[in-house]
């Protein structure tokens, strides 16, 4: 199977913040700031999504429900963490449910900083999402074809030893 | 009997934008019966007066819900206030109100598009939010801030707002107002988006006086109750009628909202055609010594507001009760005999807000 390079599609989980970075990832969507022109649509099925958008901190109870979507969603995937409570807690940090940052259980990628981000500062940390993306798709690529060639070779020389025996 | 089967419904889903979870349990395409779990966003922010004192717990305070942002602050800071006697300026009070209303607006024009999209009509749900960030601008240029803006504080508020931004405000309303009469005929009059609205989850008035519905919601059922109408801030030199409708289906939901959108505009008429010059906070020496039971109408419903002090610059308690905690019972109610499909259109109709509920 072929890998995506291009169209990313975007997973948006709430993980415990208070609302604010959240409509700011919906107002991005949505008209006026509109960051489906990058190429990106947003999907509510992470076995389908290529980046994972997480707002919010890390509490004891929604911990399993942001690994399984990580792990859920196929490779390769680019992690972003929008707004500072899921970059490292933020005001929330002292309070006696948050573990953390998004960081504390999944690979973060990209930090937006920001309470709440602002849509110009989400939209750049989609743009960087999208080429980094690629490039991983790329560096997938590359392996896998890598791997294919040196498979080849080995059966090659397989062939040519069972021949020659 | 029919098999029952149990459909888990989130904490991650489409229609979602917030995390609850629910276990539907169906007979065919019926639901009997809906079991909540919540906590997923529960952060414990309540406790943090312990390490806060409580100047900078109006900023904690502020940051339980993104969208009512500011009026959580304000009913935070009026609480203090009256534990220790501080009469804030008329000026403060008008500010206020005009950005509590404003929040109103961008709220409600928030749920209609959350709403368009819960029963699948985009381009509406893109209309909706297209208007609601007009009043995001004036947010921005009033205060610097989209949705959490941080302007109150305990004695008054942070910012003013000089004569041209009142004007680009009545602009702005203005603007709102003619475009929302054109979508409002699309939102209640219209063929399919009645037939997905009409008679959907119907809760009756005693319904919702037993389960203790709050807001819209409650209005949507008959109950006269808003409590704006108890006068706090500048809303006692305001006029204004409560918004109800009898049908208590989705549809009246809808309907109230809409209208509740068209009363904010005028309050912000009023306010701005009657708002007075002076300072914009008073004073403020001392720690608070008492308690205080603050009524604040959000645009979800009536929140409380209890602190309690102990003459220490540290609160010893602080407690929220959220409309949407006091929705989810008559929302179980709703969920009772709908169809599957429904759910999603009918959870969205209390105007959930589980970062609220959770704090």
């Amino acid at each position: 199977m072929g890998i995506v390079k291009r169209s990313p599609w975007l997973l948006h989980y709430d993980g415990s913040s208070c609302n604010g970075c959240d409509i700011e990832v919906l107002a991005c969507l949505t008209p006026v700031y509109d960051a489906e022109r990058f190429g990106i649509i947003n999907t509510g099925d992470p076995m389908q999504a290529d980046i994972f958008l997480i707002t919010g901190g890390i509490n004891t109870q929604n911990q399993a429900v942001v690994k399984q979507l990580y792990d859920q969603m196929p490779s390769p995937k680019v992690v972003v963490a929008v707004g500072v409570c899921a970059c490292t807690g933020g005001v929330f940090k002292e309070c006696y449910n948050i573990i953390g940052g998004a960081d504390t259980t999944i690979p973060v990628d990209i930090y937006v900083p920001g309470c709440a981000a602002r849509p110009q500062a989400i939209i750049d940390g989609i743009i960087k999402a999208v080429a980094l993306f690629q490039e991983r798709a790329d560096e997938q690529e590359a392996n896998q074809k890598g791997q294919k060639t040196e498979n080849a070779a080995l059966n090659e020389a397989g062939k040519e030893t069972g021949n020659g025996n | 009997m029919a098999k029952q089967s149990i459909v888990p419904f989130g904490p991650q889903h489409p229609v979602l934008p917030e995390p609850i979870h629910l276990d539907l349990v169906l007979e065919d395409e019926k639901v009997v019966k809906a079991i909540p779990s919540i906590g997923f966003v529960h952060r414990g922010l309540e406790s943090l007066v312990e390490k806060k004192d409580f100047n900078e717990m109006t900023y904690v305070v502020e940051r339980t819900c993104g969208i009512c942002s500011f009026m959580h602050g304000m009913g935070y800071c009026e609480s203090i206030e009256h534990i220790m006697n501080v009469e804030i300026p008329d000026r403060a009070k008008y500010l206020r109100t005009i950005w509590a209303e404003l929040s109103r607006i961008h709220s409600h024009l928030l749920w209609l598009g959350l709403l368009a999209d819960a029963f699948g009509f985009e381009s509406l749900f893109y209309q909706c939010w297209r208007m609601r960030e007009k009043v995001l601008d004036v947010f921005e240029l009033t205060t610097g801030g989209r949705c959490i803006f941080s302007v109150n504080k305990v004695g008054g508020v942070l910012k003013d707002m000089d004569a041209e931004m009142l004007k680009v405000m009545l602009d702005v309303t203005a603007g709102i107002e003619e475009e929302l009469k054109v979508i409002k005929k699309t939102f209640l009059f219209d063929y399919t988006v009645e037939s997905r609205l009409k008679g959907v989850g119907v809760l009756t008035k005693e319904q919702a006086h037993n389960l203790g519905a709050a807001g819209p919601f409650a209005r949507a059922s008959g109950i006269k109750m808003d409590m704006r109408t108890t006068g706090y801030a500048a809303y006692k030199d305001l006029d204004m009628e409560i918004i109800t409708s009898e049908a208590g289906d989705s549809f009246a939901r809808c309907e109230v909202r809409i209208n509740e959108i068209f009363q904010a505009i005028d309050l912000i008429r009023q306010a701005i055609s009657k708002i007075p010059g002076g300072e914009l906070s008073a004073v403020v020496k001392g720690n608070p010594n008492g308690e205080y039971f603050m009524r604040v109408e959000q645009p979800r419903g009536e929140a409380i507001y209890y602190s309690k002090a102990n003459g220490s610059k540290f609160l010893e308690r602080m407690r929220i009760r959220t409309p949407t905690f006091a929705n989810i019972p008559s929302l179980l109610e709703t969920l009772k005999g709908a169809d599957f499909a429904d759910v999603p259109l009918l959870i969205v109709t209390i105007d959930p807000c589980i970062s609220c509920t959770e704090r």
